[in-house]
């Protein structure tokens, strides 16, 4: 399985991917203005299984669960980053979304296909082959995105105390 | 072994003697804030599904500010579900349109020195201010909060920033972190923890700490702290809280720090953030002198009592431009109140301000008073991200609330100690 990358620069915040003006809206409409104001055609044109491939401090800004919700909601397999904002990190797991921390982003480009090993923490990219290095993800963490989010995880662990 | 305040912090949440940077902890909870945003309509039904209610109401604070007062039907029944939620949980400490969560949270006396707390909100940090360990969280996060009382922490390193002097007149906090964000960026604090000090810090009062602590959220930080003093105590009392050992909560004299930064707070002047970002801060003289349609006086960030203070010292006697509209939203309204008492509010009206009722107003483009297409605000908030207080082609400039009164008056970017005749 390999998805196409969307790639973004430095700081995109929640802001774009959830605009302020939109956010009474069910999130599945939200989701159609997602990253507008910098990649007009991103929501229309996304696929399930595709890649999002930021800059440093990918989801600065609120707390806005949103944010990572949208991307989700679009079909984004994960997003990779140099960095995130600290709480868009703990969102996008606790919603089943893996957020991928990498160094080495620099050598994808937009349209690229990748494909991503997260237990092992390896990235590949199938359009230049090359094998990139992330970090691996924590095992509470990894737990969470095992379980599709953090509600089944507490589903499961409150049904086994019952 | 010597200890950061953060770290004795979390140290204490998780049960431990110490923790050590990096390793994961999970830490009881003593206080989770929640708002109308990102609270009950975010964690109900998850919660429904569960079959499980709040872990312990009396360590839960619900605030309204968000959608409140609602200006349409949907915002409406969000309020409604909102309320319903409370009676349905037990939540007494619900404070319904009485002003912004980060500001009514301690003005009625739910924040105290060494506290584990959480909020629903990223300025969560604000709780900082009162020697807390206090951060935001997403609503799913929250949710986990609030059905098992505990949340995970990567225990971070402390990043000590150091501010020296004094400030000058027409120079305050607001500057102090706009600088912040220029010097550092936002992601200077990288997920880490802030602990402001120094003279200069020292000097501040709680509502010029809590917009220092406030922007860690900007620098990125997961926290911005200061060290407890009198000045904390006196103010947590006044509350009606009891401030207890918090002499305690200090860092170690040989903790170790990942950096140390230090600032002249002598030398700031004011600070002006232009279109999209905070860290675009510079000194106001720096800035091009651009044309506005809104001055916002608001925001957890720039409407407590010492900011509504200095705008009505910059205005008194005087009127804003013609043509121009400054809109005033008071962080809560024990703040309203007293600056209606004490003449403060009287003053900017007579200068020509529009009033807006407490609670976050336009700040996160949800509320009265957002902004048209291709409009320009300067505004006293946190964020100027695109789109941030109103339709997408708006632009928001970032300034203290001496600023933006003073530019009012001009009717664009102004330094204020030229209409303060410093
Ligand atoms: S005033 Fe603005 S920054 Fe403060 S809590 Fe409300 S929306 Fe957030």
């Amino acid at each position: 399985m390999s998805g196409r990358v969307w790639k973004f620069g430095d700081n995109i915040n929640t802001d774009v991917l959830a605009p302020g003006i939109y956010i009474k809206l069910p999130a599945n409409e939200l989701a159609t203005h997602c990253l507008e104001s910098v990649d007009p055609e991103f929501a229309g044109n996304v696929k399930k299984g595709d890649y999002v491939v930021g800059g440093r401090n990918f989801g600065t800004g609120s707390s806005r669960e949103q944010a990572a919700q949208v991307l989700k909601l679009l079909g984004v397999a994960a997003v990779i980053a140099p960095s995130f904002g600290g709480i868009f990190y703990r969102n996008a797991f606790n919603l089943g979304l893996p957020a991928i921390v990498s160094a080495e982003t620099g050598e994808i480009e937009d349209g690229h296909r990748l494909s991503i090993d997260l237990a092992a923490g390896k990235i590949t990219n199938k359009t230049t082959g090359e094998q990139l290095s992330a970090e691996a993800v924590p095992g509470n963490l990894m737990a969470l995105i095992e379980a599709g989010g953090l509600v089944t995880y507490l589903e499961k662990k409150i049904n086994e105390n019952r | 072994m010597a200890l950061t305040l953060a770290e004795k912090i979390i140290s204490k949440a998780c049960g431990r003697d110490r923790v050590t940077p990096g390793e994961i902890v999970t830490c009881a909870v003593d206080l989770a804030m929640i708002h109308d945003s990102g609270g009950p309509r975010r964690v109900k039904p998850a919660m429904d599904r569960l079959g499980v209610g709040v872990w312990d109401a009396s360590k839960v604070v619900l605030v309204s500010d968000h959608f409140a007062p609602c200006t349409d039907a949907e915002s409406a029944n969000i309020l409604k579900l909102t309320r319903e939620w409370a009676a349905e949980q037990g939540v007494l400490n619900f404070y319904d349109q009485q002003g912004i969560c980060h500001v009514v949270t301690p003005e009625r006396g739910h924040l105290r020195p060494g506290m584990f707390a959480v909020g629903g909100d990223s300025h969560s940090p604000t709780g900082g201010a009162f020697g807390c360990y206090m951060f935001g969280v997403g609503a799913t996060d929250m949710l986990g909060i609030l059905v098992t009382g505990e949340t995970w922490i990567k225990v971070p390193e402390t990043i000590r920033i150091e501010w020296s002097g004094r400030l000058k007149t027409g120079v305050s906090a607001k500057d102090m972190a706009l600088k912040m964000c220029a010097a550092l960026g936002m992601d200077g604090g990288d997920y880490q923890a802030v602990q402001y000090g120094g003279d200069a810090v020292g000097a501040l009062d709680m509502f010029e700490r809590m917009t220092l602590c406030n922007m860690a959220a900007e620098l990125g930080a997961q926290t911005g702290l200061i060290e407890p003093d009198e000045t904390t105590a006196t103010y947590v009392e006044k509350a009606g809280a009891e401030p207890g050992n918090w002499r305690q909560f200090r860092s170690d004299p040989d903790a170790a720090y990942r950096a140390v930064h230090e600032f002249s707070g002598s030398d700031l002047t004011p600070q002006v953030a232009v279109p999209h970002s905070p860290a675009t801060a510079a000194d106001v003289d720096m800035v091009e002198k651009a044309e506005i349609d809104q001055f916002y006086i608001g925001a957890c960030t720039g409407a407590k009592l010492n900011d509504l203070e200095m705008a009505a010292a910059v205005l008194r006697g005087k009127k804003i431009a013609k043509g121009k509209r400054l809109t005033v939203a008071p962080a809560s309204t024990q703040i309203l109140n007293a600056a209606t008492k004490s003449g403060v509010i009287g003053t900017l009206l007579d200068a020509g301000a529009g009033l807006l009722p407490p609670g976050c107003g336009a700040c996160a483009g949800y509320g009265v008073g957002v902004l048209a297409e291709d409009e320009v605000c300067l505004a006293t908030t946190a964020r100027n991200f695109q789109g941030r207080m109103g339709a997408g082609s708006s632009k928001v400039y970032l300034a203290s609330p001496y600023t933006v009164a003073a530019s009012a008056v001009t009717g664009r970017i102004q330094d204020p100690r030229e209409v303060l005749n410093i």
